[in-house]
């Protein structure tokens, strides 16, 4: 009667004991992840509410939801939202998204070496640096660049792209940079689907795009769920890429979230406007993190 | 019937297949002028903006940037940078996989979920606390903060994937070395980690590649220029220096971007195409 218990805890302890030493090889990346991703993130909860500047004043003091009424009250801010709703649905919904679908359909049906020549710019494309894709785009769109050299050899009229159209610029930019992604997730996921049934469908004389629409579409959806949540997600937090093409300008009409939250922050000083504007974004990454996530839960 | 079907389905085939070709070349050509551009570019006595041949071919744009202030330091600064961020990455997520992928635990579920979430953050959103945070601790411009940085931030995914190839070697061989006193951290080093040897490729060159062509991350952790990677002292060819000399612009490109391009081709061969990304992340 009184040993049972003793010896319950004991293998109690030694069963702690050897759950501890089994996660002892977690710590290392949880101590990094800790200090380097949770640390800034719960740091950034806390100055978005507070005054902090760069310069000037040593103290920052708690100002509640300023910095947020501020910044709906912002057109500037107002802008930014806006311009990164567009950005990113042109560039990553429509662009990344559809051309990748078509490019891995059309690359099921093409010759071998045509598949492989495509596949190998497109993927090239995705692979150079950022800053690098940033400069290549930036020759293409200026107004003594390669689009206008093209378009004057087919007698279409040119114009200057970046100040004319600075955001569908960036966009096309992040398209060409992005697409390769869902190429490759959508020729993965073509792969997978039973010659079998596509091929009946084809002798039952359904055409090309009704197989598209009730066939394979149906059948890679979940694919097609997951990569418009990365897509989006990436392009939420493209800043390099615009950087260098536009520096948000001019004015501010590419000024997306990310390069508004940097001029915020460090051309003006105003750290707790700006983390409140990066906060506002973390948010929405997260809301964005949380459905794929539902996408994925029989995975894990 | 049939002999007659058969060469008029084999040609709406050959048509199919005819215009699947001539829409990807379409597309090819549209996404090949920027890449042309820099190639021909970094070879032309008197590049611009536009793409063309040029009338002569020279070194000389190589021969000016390939100078210590220019290439070397920059992208020794680059190597030291990502080289030291994908060895602490690759090292703790592999450490962080094994008992993940081998040992049953309540925790374990939680802790993939939490990885998961933070996979997909936009990591660019909290680069202001970061940097504001670097400052109070003096970690700012300094090589082994902005590295444990890139280390972290790239964590959640390489664990992510680590653990899911980890998943892929049969428990079988490491239970035969447990039997023979091997401990776990044997097994892991001597049989686990050589039989996915090019899933742990897959997360080093991963890592590397992100991690190469980051450009905010030493941008806004980096101040001085002597320690700045390649990323962000291409900028230099820009803005301050007033007119830009674009062929050596293009010939610094080139030659920041063929270490990726080559490990990125290395790996995807013994892979098979795709990056093993694909299947990584399509769900």
């Amino acid at each position: 009667m009184t040993t049972a218990p003793h010896t319950h805890r004991a293998h109690r302890a030694h069963r702690t004991r050897r759950a501890l030493l089994r996660a002892l090889p977690v710590s290392p990346a949880t101590i990094l992840l800790l200090l380097f991703l949770a640390g800034p993130i719960g740091y950034c909860a806390y100055i978005a509410f507070t005054d902090l500047q760069l310069t000037g004043q040593a103290e920052s003091s708690f100002v509640g939801f300023d910095n947020f009424r501020e910044a709906f009250g912002d057109e500037r801010f107002l802008n930014a939202v806006w311009l990164t709703f567009v950005f990113t649905v042109l560039s990553s919904l429509i662009g990344q998204n559809t051309l990748g679908l078509a490019l891995a359909t059309l690359m099921q049906r093409a010759s071998k070496p045509i598949r492989t020549l495509t596949g190998a710019i497109v993927v090239t494309a995705w692979v150079l640096p950022e800053v690098v894709a940033g400069f290549l785009l930036y020759a293409f769109f200026r107004r003594e660049g390669t689009l206008n050299a093209v378009l004057d050899f087919l007698h279409l009229p040119s114009q200057n792209w970046m100040f004319t159209l600075p955001i569908l610029a960036v966009s096309f930019a992040n398209v060409w940079r992005g697409t390769a992604f869902s190429m490759l997730v959508y020729s993965a996921a073509l792969n997978e689907i039973p010659k079998e049934i596509t091929e009946a469908a084809e002798v039952d004389g359904a055409s090309g795009w009704r197989r598209m629409w009730h066939i394979t579409l149906p059948m890679i959806r979940r694919s097609i769920g997951t990569n418009l949540m990365l897509n989006t997600l990436q392009t939420l937090s493209v800043f390099g890429l615009i950087w260098v093409m536009t520096r948000g300008g001019p004015g501010n009409r590419s000024q997306t979230l990310p390069l508004f939250m940097y001029e915020q922050a460090f051309q003006k000083s105003m750290i707790g406007y700006g983390t409140a504007v990066a906060l506002l974004l973390l948010l929405v990454g997260s809301l964005f993190s949380l459905i794929y996530m539902r996408l994925l839960r029989t995975e894990v | 019937m049939r002999v007659t079907t058969k060469p008029n389905r084999l040609s709406r085939r050959t048509k199919h297949r005819l215009a699947a070709d001539a829409g990807l070349l379409v597309v090819a050509a549209a996404f090949v002028l920027p890449l042309a551009w820099v190639v021909l570019s970094s070879f032309d006595p008197k590049a611009d903006l536009k793409v063309r041949l040029p009338d002569s071919l020279t070194l000389d744009n190589y021969d000016k940037v390939l100078t210590p202030e220019i290439t070397f330091t920059p992208l020794l600064n680059s190597l030291l940078l990502c080289g030291g961020g994908t060895l602490l990455t690759v090292v703790c997520a592999a450490l962080a996989a094994y008992p993940l992928s081998r040992y049953k635990s309540r925790l374990n579920r939680p802790f993939m979920l939490t990885i998961l979430f933070a996979t997909s953050l936009p990591i660019t959103a909290i680069m202001v606390p970061v940097y504001a945070l670097f400052v109070q601790v003096d970690l700012i411009d300094t090589m082994q903060g902005t590295i444990f940085f890139f280390a972290a931030s790239q964590l959640p995914f390489a664990i992510w994937l680590m653990k899911n190839f980890m998943d892929g070697v049969p428990k079988e061989l490491e239970e035969a070395a447990w039997t023979d006193g091997a401990s776990p951290f044997q097994s892991l080093l001597r049989i686990v980690l050589p039989l996915m040897g090019p899933g742990v490729a897959v997360v080093t060159v991963f890592s590397f590649v992100m991690m190469w062509g980051n450009f905010f991350v030493p941008f806004m952790l980096l101040l001085t220029p002597e320690q700045m990677p390649a990323s962000v002292s291409i900028n230099d060819f820009f803005g301050n220096k007033g007119t830009v000399v674009y062929g050596q612009l293009a010939a610094f490109s080139i030659i920041y971007s063929t270490p990726v391009i080559l490990l990125y081709v290395l790996v995807s061969r013994r892979l098979g195409g795709g990056f093993a990304l694909g299947g990584a992340v399509k769900g």
